[in-house]
């Protein structure tokens, strides 16, 4: 907006230099405050990422936000493998890998059906199939708290309470509502030409899915696998009602870990738990930022 | 139902029609599961937890109805009141202060600045991090003897006070400025989006009228993109309702009562003092609150594409 004032007035030089003036008091206006927001967004993130490196006394003496005059690795092995969390001494790694066993497949599952569904309810449309999809739509909105009792029911029947297994099942059923919308709102662009043409080949349900559908399909099924993957690897709430101890996913060992209780809190420790629960969203986040904010923007709009 | 849509009206005569039959259900057959899956999930479990709010149930569900009684228990309960104050202020405070930040970050980004890469991945960050992290590490940032307030302190401001935490007036305050924190970014991408997708020419033609900076933004730019606004703050409402994680991490509903929310009410009657039909009418009351807002947007992005599809 400013550079084009600068061109509107160019003609006076007087003029020019002080829409110049003005239009360099305006960057740096911008850049400060763009500074100043940068430093309270990464303040924490750096406060964490140091203070797992320092000794505890050193932070009980010169506070949280502070420099570092100690340096060691200690808490970081600590907080993966000998760390007290909730009666057992053995780190958050075992709640690490409980959360990759957990997310990973109700990932994989609940895109891969999300993807089959969305190609049904965009490209094989028969009767009803819109008012299936808009009760399906439902599923995005539902409160987890509605589902608490019938899932406490539904898990202990078939006897996967306390499991990974049962937060893979309540996942990829959740899930699935979103990365059916997710994959519809993309196929739905596909143009039906495309589909009829390979219909008139003789090419059928699955052949077409192979063959046209999946070749095109990298750049949604990218944002959709991001998605849930930072939304089930950051859940907590079914973590800590469905599971407990050793089984719990990270998220839910780190609130145990967080509350530890009467005893000084071990901030070195605590620091380096929560990077390592926070570290596989944020380098999804880190790697594939682009697709990570399209899926945001999908999810929010649509 | 494979069979209503298989049942066409050709009667079945020959293998070959039998196998027409077939591929033209596969689509059909290969949709049940997740289908069936997700209306038991949505209506099934609704329609249960409803039930379970109108019986006696206790530590565990049973069967005996008692009509609306829990409901008229849950709005007498000052805990309730709380929570659902709480939610209320939180809910105003976190939408207008991430759509506040955030419009302020789209507008100074969208200024051509350098690096916009790296201011975007700045402010969008703490979004991937979960609300967990996120309580955990600004409940250590408030604490009094090693937070901010220490840092400060330290500075030389000895009188410095920052202990939101630990009051019961300001507890909130911590939850909803971490909140802010979180979900800024959000808002800054989406409105950043709309911003970049306002047509140039609107632009120009304000400029040659004479509009300064200012007025473009607010006369003509602004306007433009209230649809996404409003797309924003029905997200960033739907997360203020759902909010649980948050608090847990960061104040778990204290000190004493201060901070609790619907969500935390639920969890608490639910699985940890055993009154489940109070605990299903909380979370009831708390779709009641998503519909509330959920329905009238629904109408609302209906009545506009009908009303593009008219003039259009």
């Amino acid at each position: 907006m400013a550079d084009m004032a600068v061109a509107n007035v160019a003609t006076f030089d007087a003029e020019a230099a002080g829409a110049r003036r003005r239009w360099v008091a305006g960057r740096v206006v911008i850049y400060a405050i763009l500074v100043l927001f940068s430093l309270v967004y990464l303040m924490p993130l750096v406060v964490v990422i140091l203070n797992s490196f320092r000794d505890l006394p050193e932070i009980n003496h010169n506070g949280l936000i502070a420099w570092p005059r100690s340096f060691s690795f200690d808490s970081w092995f600590q907080a993966w493998g000998s760390y007290c969390v909730g009666g057992t001494c053995q780190g958050v790694k075992g709640n690490f890998f409980n959360s990759l066993a957990m997310t990973i497949p109700a990932t994989i599952i609940s895109t891969a059906l999300g993807a089959i569904n969305g190609y049904i309810l965009s490209k094989w449309k028969f009767k009803g199939s819109d008012i299936l999809f808009g009760c399906m739509m439902l599923g995005v909105f539902i409160p987890g708290q509605l589902a608490l009792m019938p899932w406490a029911y539904l898990l202990g029947k078939i006897h996967l309470t306390n499991s990974v297994y049962g937060l893979i099942l309540i996942h990829c059923v959740q899930g699935v509502s979103f990365t059916t919308l997710f994959c519809r709102n993309f196929y739905v662009n596909i143009p039906d030409d495309l589909i009829k043409a390979a219909r008139i080949d003789g090419a059928g349900f699955w052949r077409i899915l192979w063959k046209i559908i999946l070749p095109i399909s990298p750049p949604i099924l990218i944002v959709t696998v991001i998605w849930q993957f930072t939304g089930i690897w950051n859940e907590f709430l079914f973590g800590v009602i469905f599971t407990s101890g050793t089984q719990q996913p990270i998220t839910a060992a780190l609130v145990a870990l967080g509350s530890g209780g009467l005893t000084v809190h071990a901030y070195n420790v605590a620091s380096a738990a929560v990077l390592i629960g926070a570290l596989p969203p944020l380098l999804v986040y880190f790697l594939g930022g682009k697709y990570f904010v399209r899926g945001l923007t999908q999810g929010a709009i649509k | 139902m494979t069979q209503s849509i298989a049942g066409t009206g050709v009667p079945v005569t020959s293998r070959a029609s039998w196998r027409e039959k077939l591929a033209a259900a596969t689509p059909f057959i290969v949709l049940v599961p997740s289908l069936v899956a997700t209306l038991i999930y949505v209506f099934l479990f609704t329609a249960w937890t409803i039930y379970i709010s109108l019986t006696k149930s206790a530590m565990f569900p049973v069967a005996t109805f008692q009509g609306p009684k829990a409901y008229f228990d849950l709005w007498a309960n000052a805990r309730w009141n709380i929570a659902y104050n709480n939610l209320f202020l939180f809910s105003i405070f976190y939408v207008l202060g991430a759509m506040g930040v955030g419009l302020l970050l789209a507008i100074l980004i969208d200024q051509r600045v350098r690096a916009e890469s790296m201011w975007r991945t700045i402010f969008l960050y703490p979004l991937a991090v979960s609300f967990v992290v996120t309580g955990t590490v600004w409940g250590w940032l408030y604490s009094p003897d090693s937070g901010i307030q220490m840092l400060v302190r330290s500075l030389g401001w000895s009188n410095f006070n920052f202990a939101l935490t630990t009051s019961k007036d300001t507890a909130i305050y911590a939850i909803i400025i971490t909140g802010i924190w979180q979900s800024s970014g959000f808002a800054m991408a989406l409105l950043l989006a709309g911003l970049r997708a306002v047509d140039p020419d609107i632009i120009k033609a304000a400029q040659i009228d004479g509009a300064g900076p200012f007025r473009t933004y607010t006369r003509v730019i602004l306007p433009t993109i209230a649809p996404i606004f409003i797309a924003v703050m029905v997200v960033l409402l739907q997360f203020a309702i759902k909010t649980f994680d948050l608090v847990v991490a960061l104040t778990a509903g204290g000190p004493g009562l201060s901070t609790t929310f619907p969500a935390l009410y639920v969890y608490d009657m639910m699985f940890q003092r055993g009154q489940i039909a109070q605990g299903a009418a909380a979370a009831m009351m708390i779709l009641a609150a998503l519909a509330v807002v959920l329905v009238p947007y629904s109408l609302w992005l209906v009545w506009r594409r009908r009303r593009e599809a008219s003039n259009g």
